[in-house]
This record gives C-alpha cells, sequence and structure tokens, in this order.
C-alpha cells in the first residue's frame, strides 16, 4: 500500500495541474486561453500551476509570433507525458488494492 | 478513512477522462439538429417526386432518363434540381445550426472551439472529396451513380468526423455506407435512397440522441 502511495506523484497533488496535464494529453499545442476556458480557472491561478510543471519540464511552452504578437502555446513533455502516465496506474492501483 | 480516499481517487480518475473528452470532442451536437436536418430533406426528395410526376419505388424507367423531358413550374429539369438541392442544403445546415447552438449555449461553451472547428474540418475532407467526386459523375454523364457515391462519402465523412464528437455518429456513418453500396445495386433509385438516408435515417438517429443526451438535461 504505502509501496503504491510512493508511486502517486506529488506534483500532480492538485486539481488544476491535473487538469493541465490532461488536456495536454490528448491535445497537441494548446493555448492559454483554451485551456482557462476548458478548465474554468482564473488566469493566475492557471499561470502559477503551469509555472510548476514548466519548473518540472513536464510542459513546453512555445511562443511563435502570429503578426507581432505572441501565441503560447503548451504542450506535454515526454517526461510529462512518462509521469502523468505513471500517476494515473498508480491510482488505479490503488483504487483496485482496496477492492 | 480508507475508503474516502478510494472514491476520491476514482473521482479523480472520473474527472480526467472527462476533461480528456471535453477537450478533444465537440459533444453538444443536437439530436434535433439531424431530425431537422431528415425532415428537410424528406421535403425535397418529396418536391423532386412532384416535379417528375413519379411515386416512390413505382417508376418504370431511371428518373434520370425521365428528368431531362419534364418542365414543369417554369424550371427545366436542370434548375428545378439545383434550386431543390440548394434550398435543401441551407434549410438543413441553418436548421440544423440553430438547434446545435442553442445546446451548446445552455451548456455555456462556444460554438467555435478547438473541438467544434476540429470536428467541422475532418468532415469537410471526406464532403468536399465526394462532392468534386460527383460533378465529375455528373460531367461524365454517369447520373446513376451520383446517389449511392453522395451517400457512401457523406458516411465516410460521419465515421470521420465521430472521433471528434458523440460516438454514436460513427454509427450513423456505418449505416449510409451500406445504405450507399446498396444503393448501387438499385441504380436508378436514387431518389428512393436519398429519402431514407438523408431523411429517414437523420430523423431516426436525431430522435434517439436527443433521448441519449437531451431530454433528461433539457
Amino acid at each position: 500500500m504505502k509501496k503504491i502511495i510512493s508511486k502517486l506523484n506529488k506534483t500532480f497533488d492538485h486539481k488544476v495541474r491535473l487538469g493541465i496535464m490532461s488536456v495536454l494529453m490528448v491535445n497537441e499545442g494548446v493555448n492559454f486561453t483554451t485551456l482557462k476556458e476548458m478548465l474554468e480557472v482564473t488566469d493566475g491561478r492557471l499561470a502559477s500551476h503551469m509555472k510548476v510543471l514548466e519548473g518540472v519540464d513536464f510542459v513546453q511552452v512555445t511562443k511563435p509570433f502570429v503578426g507581432r504578437k505572441p501565441h503560447t502555446t503548451y504542450a506535454a513533455t515526454d517526461a510529462g507525458r512518462k509521469a502523468f502516465n505513471a500517476h494515473l496506474d498508480a491510482l488505479e492501483k490503488l483504487i483496485r488494492s482496496i477492492d | 478513512m480508507v475508503m474516502n480516499s478510494q472514491r476520491e481517487h476514482l473521482e479523480t480518475l472520473n474527472e480526467i477522462r472527462s476533461i480528456m473528452e471535453r477537450s478533444t470532442r465537440f459533444i453538444s451536437l443536437s439530436g434535433l439538429s439531424g431530425v431537422a436536418a431528415g425532415i428537410c430533406a424528406l421535403i425535397g426528395a418529396g418536391m423532386a417526386f412532384l416535379y417528375l410526376d413519379a411515386s416512390p419505388f413505382q417508376h418504370s424507367q431511371h428518373y434520370y432518363l425521365t428528368a431531362p423531358t419534364v418542365s414543369k413550374w417554369g424550371l427545366n429539369y436542370l434548375q428545378f434540381f439545383f434550386l431543390d438541392a440548394i434550398l435543401v442544403l441551407i434549410a438543413a445546415l441553418g436548421l440544423g445550426y440553430f438547434f446545435t447552438w442553442r445546446r451548446v449555449k445552455r451548456n455555456r461553451q462556444k460554438m467555435w472551439d478547438q473541438t467544434s472547428l476540429r470536428l467541422t474540418i475532418n468532415l469537410l475532407i471526406p464532403l468536399v472529396a465526394g462532392g468534386l467526386f460527383c460533378l465529375l459523375l455528373v460531367y461524365h454523364g454517369w447520373l446513376g451513380l451520383v446517389a449511392p457515391s453522395t451517400l457512401l462519402f457523406y458516411g465516410l465523412a460521419l465515421v470521420n468526423g465521430s472521433k471528434y464528437t458523440l460516438d454514436d455518429i460513427r454509427f450513423l456513418g456505418l449505416f449510409e455506407i451500406a445504405l450507399g453500396l446498396i444503393a448501387m445495386f438499385y441504380i436508378g433509385y436514387g431518389l428512393e435512397f436519398w429519402a431514407i438516408g438523408f431523411g429517414l435515417l437523420h430523423i431516426v438517429y436525431g430522435i434517439v440522441m436527443y433521448y441519449k443526451y437531451e431530454k433528461n438535461a433539457a
């Protein structure tokens, strides 16, 4: 039991971060506004959680310029995908182990 | 304590799944859009039978062979079929858009976001290819193949688009494909197959989807 719990990733110990990763797992390159609307969070909250995910290299930011405006898009990195899948596996095992 | 954390984890997993679904699929497609499009198609087919003075499943001659000799309501057959098709298309798309727009508004979502755009593009690829293909059939004079081909390409478009919306659309697409292939055996009954594929199937499917997804939510 303890062994499984230790496999839960602390980085994903938050709803907004889980939400961000869920969207990025199934979409390639999502912009800030879309993410904000999808997860129904404020700019500030999304930005601060995104910083954390960027910090551990789970999310990659690209800022191609569209005209003069930077068009920021976010994508999950390979490391992020791996970590998220491992986290999901651990969650699933936890649920099963109690059954 | 243990029970609670289990429930929590289960909720988390469910939420992750729901976010993944919502962010990739356009789920506000309304069943009523299908019903409206189906009714428009039936009216269009009815007008065609009236114009040709034919009744379904009873013609002694292929309708596209008799068509060129008909001139009614001040329209020759090309003008009539063009007008009929355009009116049905505009009415079906317009009403279809309206009912889905209403549902989108009710769900407090946006009509044009990444998901609906992706759905539209993936529907349009087989549809535009099929449309051009059918125009080329007309160009070569292979008129009997037009009706089966439209059903076939429409079905392929639905199967392709179903990845970006409700799964049920996939089965509607498979039915349209099957109908298109069957219609290939009955060249000359294109109008009837059109009425079944674009009219009846849309109405039946629309009603099923309405009761499945919207009735309780409304």
